[in-house]
């Protein structure tokens, strides 16, 4: 009955929904952002420390649907210890790959872990809710320090 | 619990409707958002063709035949809906795009001549977006001060918080008649009867209540109403402002242009009469003569009938609701609207939507335009079914099977 959907709904996701990683305020954060799908009406606070471009760690908290929160744990993980131009080329590639025509050449390869979160492409009405994270990371990367919003 | 029969011939009227007979996700189409909009019946699409094919000119305007012929099609147009609300005169309702529209026109006008700094418009904590924002705006524009009557745990209005805020300074109630992300149905003969103790017009927000409920605005003695015409069975872009004679006489004109003047020089125009002042340009006349298709549908079954339809689906899907021990109902007023807004635990709305959607069920998560409801509910957004007169108990059964799954699948 549901099993069409396990596309988008996979053991991962729901993994990352049931126990988000790196779900924590982050005292000695020296960025900070509030993103905001008004659509849904979720909230995150997405925190990172950034020290001479690296990624030295990213937390957040806040309350989403299973896909947000499952794209947010997800991409804590996967930017930690990365370079801000890497998670920048990473959001780049995920937010091509969402978004983009169901016919266009994927490569899913380069996802890595992300790659669980492709399915959404199929379901237009929920592609915000995976890219809300990695909206609100761009910002506290650029630290313009406002809420960000996905629309 | 025994499912009573409607008084009409459910799959009869079912059939009245083309787009319910088809399946999405390879299910059979369970239609449980009505309270967003509605679906359209057979003689509804096809007053829009016929229009089209056989009527169509513009209005008020030509000697021409087809003119002749359109307008009086649409000014019938107008006679329905002053029957099915019971207004006085066909002059008091003002066609307009929607309900969103018609409390603009409001805000705008009856507001820009009558409110001004230090006074207050009065509304509740469970209007809809559109009950909310125009208000706003008008305050600010004036310096105003917009107030707002107090809700309880059960979504009711808290009718002596709401005497409380009525003052000296109050120049206008705007509640809505019916909630949208609650179902609950206000007490308006005792909002009406409080108000106008102290001289302040009423205006009754009737997007949800027009479609389920019957309403006569003479019996209930409000001042405005409003309501929209998708979701009435009409088409959409389509709605009525409702106004005593005497207040739309001496408010402003809003929108200036064709049709809403008598004489115009560079010095200076001479206003049209009602409701023409209202209704510059050239109006939605295809689906304004829809909308009149619309209401003799409605009528024909009976709008009572309808609503005991809806209340008994009402009753037995909270009955199932209540079952499900993950499930929380927002919204539990007694007297309600056929409306379940409801949240799952460590289940997002959107989630319940998307995953309720592969089994062919339509419902709406969300804020439902009315993120106040949602902040003072706690809740980000929550699940709503929303019931209309084609709805069957077996689509309820088959919506509580799928509630079922998903908590299932969630764990
Ligand atoms: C209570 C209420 N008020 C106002 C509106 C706005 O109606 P519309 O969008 O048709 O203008 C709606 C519908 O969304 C509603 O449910």
């Amino acid at each position: 009955m549901l099993d069409q959907i396990r596309d988008l709904y996979q053991e991962v996701v729901f993994d990352h929904n049931r126990n988000p990683r790196n779900f924590r305020v982050m005292e000695d954060a020296n960025r900070k952002i509030e993103g905001f799908n008004p659509l849904c009406g979720d909230r995150i606070t997405l925190y990172a420390k950034v020290i001479d471009g690296l990624i030295e760690d990213v937390s957040f908290q806040g309350s989403g649907c299973a896909i947000s929160t499952a794209s947010a744990s997800l991409m804590t993980e996967i930017v930690k210890g990365q370079t801000e131009q890497e998670a920048e080329q990473l959001f780049e590639l995920f937010h091509r790959i969402t978004t983009g025509k169901n016919g266009d050449e994927v490569n899913l390869e380069a996802l890595g872990k992300l790659a669980v979160l492709a399915g959404v492409r199929a379901y237009p009405a929920r592609v915000k809710c995976a890219t809300l994270a990695w909206h609100s990371l761009q910002s506290a990367l650029k630290n313009d320090g406002e809420t960000v919003s996905t629309e | 619990m025994s499912q009573p029969q409607p008084r009409f011939d459910l799959t009869k009227i079912r059939a009245d409707f083309p787009i319910l007979s088809q399946t999405i996700n390879r299910h059979p189409l369970v239609y449980l958002d009505n309270a967003a909009s509605t679906q359209k019946p057979k003689p509804v699409i096809d007053a829009i063709r016929k229009v089209y094919e056989e009527d169509y000119s513009n209005v008020h305007r030509g000697v021409h035949t087809l003119s002749q012929r359109c307008t009086d099609l649409f000014e019938s147009a107008r006679e329905k809906v002053q029957t099915f609300l019971n207004a006085k005169h066909g002059h008091e309702i003002i066609f307009v795009r929607g309900t969103t529209e018609a409390i603009n026109l409001v805000a705008q006008t009856y507001g820009r001549k009558n409110v001004g700094p230090g006074d207050e418009i009065l509304i509740t904590a469970m209007e809809h977006h559109s009950n909310i924002v125009p208000w706003q705006m008008l305050c600010e524009a004036a310096g105003a001060v917009l107030k707002v009557a107090p809700i309880s745990g059960t979504g009711e209005l808290l009718l002596d918080g709401f005497a409380a805020l009525l003052s000296e300074r109050t120049r206008l109630v705007s509640v809505t008649h019916m909630s949208n992300a609650l179902g609950t149905i206000n007490p308006v003969e005792q909002i009406i009867a409080m108000a106008h103790a102290r001289g302040i017009p009423v205006l009754l927000d009737g997007a949800q209540s027009a479609p389920h409920m019957t309403v006569d605005v003479q019996a209930l003695d409000c001042d405005f109403y409003a309501f929209s015409g998708h979701k009435l069975y009409g088409p959409s872009g389509i709605g009525v402002l409702y106004g005593k004679e005497s207040l739309l006489k001496a408010m402003p004109a809003w929108q200036g242009g064709g049709d809403m003047i008598r004489r115009v020089t560079f010095e200076k125009t001479e206003y049209n009469e009602l409701p023409y002042k209202f209704e510059a340009g050239t109006p939605n006349i295809a689906d304004t003569i829809a909308l009149g298709a619309a209401i003799d549908y409605v009528n024909a079954i009976g709008v009572d009938a309808i609503a005991e339809h809806e209340h008994h689906l009402l009753a037995y899907a909270t009955e199932r609701a209540l079952q499900i021990p993950e499930l929380t109902l927002i919204g539990t007023a007694p007297h309600k609207g056929a409306i379940l807004s409801f949240t799952l635990d460590h289940i997002h709305p959107h989630d319940i939507g998307t995953l309720l959607d592969q089994l062919g069920i339509a419902i709406r998560a969300g804020h439902h335009c009315a993120m106040p409801v949602m902040d003072f509910f706690e809740v980000p957004a929550t699940a709503r079914a929303s019931f209309g007169l084609y709805n069957t108990c077996e689509e309820v059964d088959v919506l509580m099977d799928g509630i079922r799954q998903v908590i299932k699948m969630f764990g």
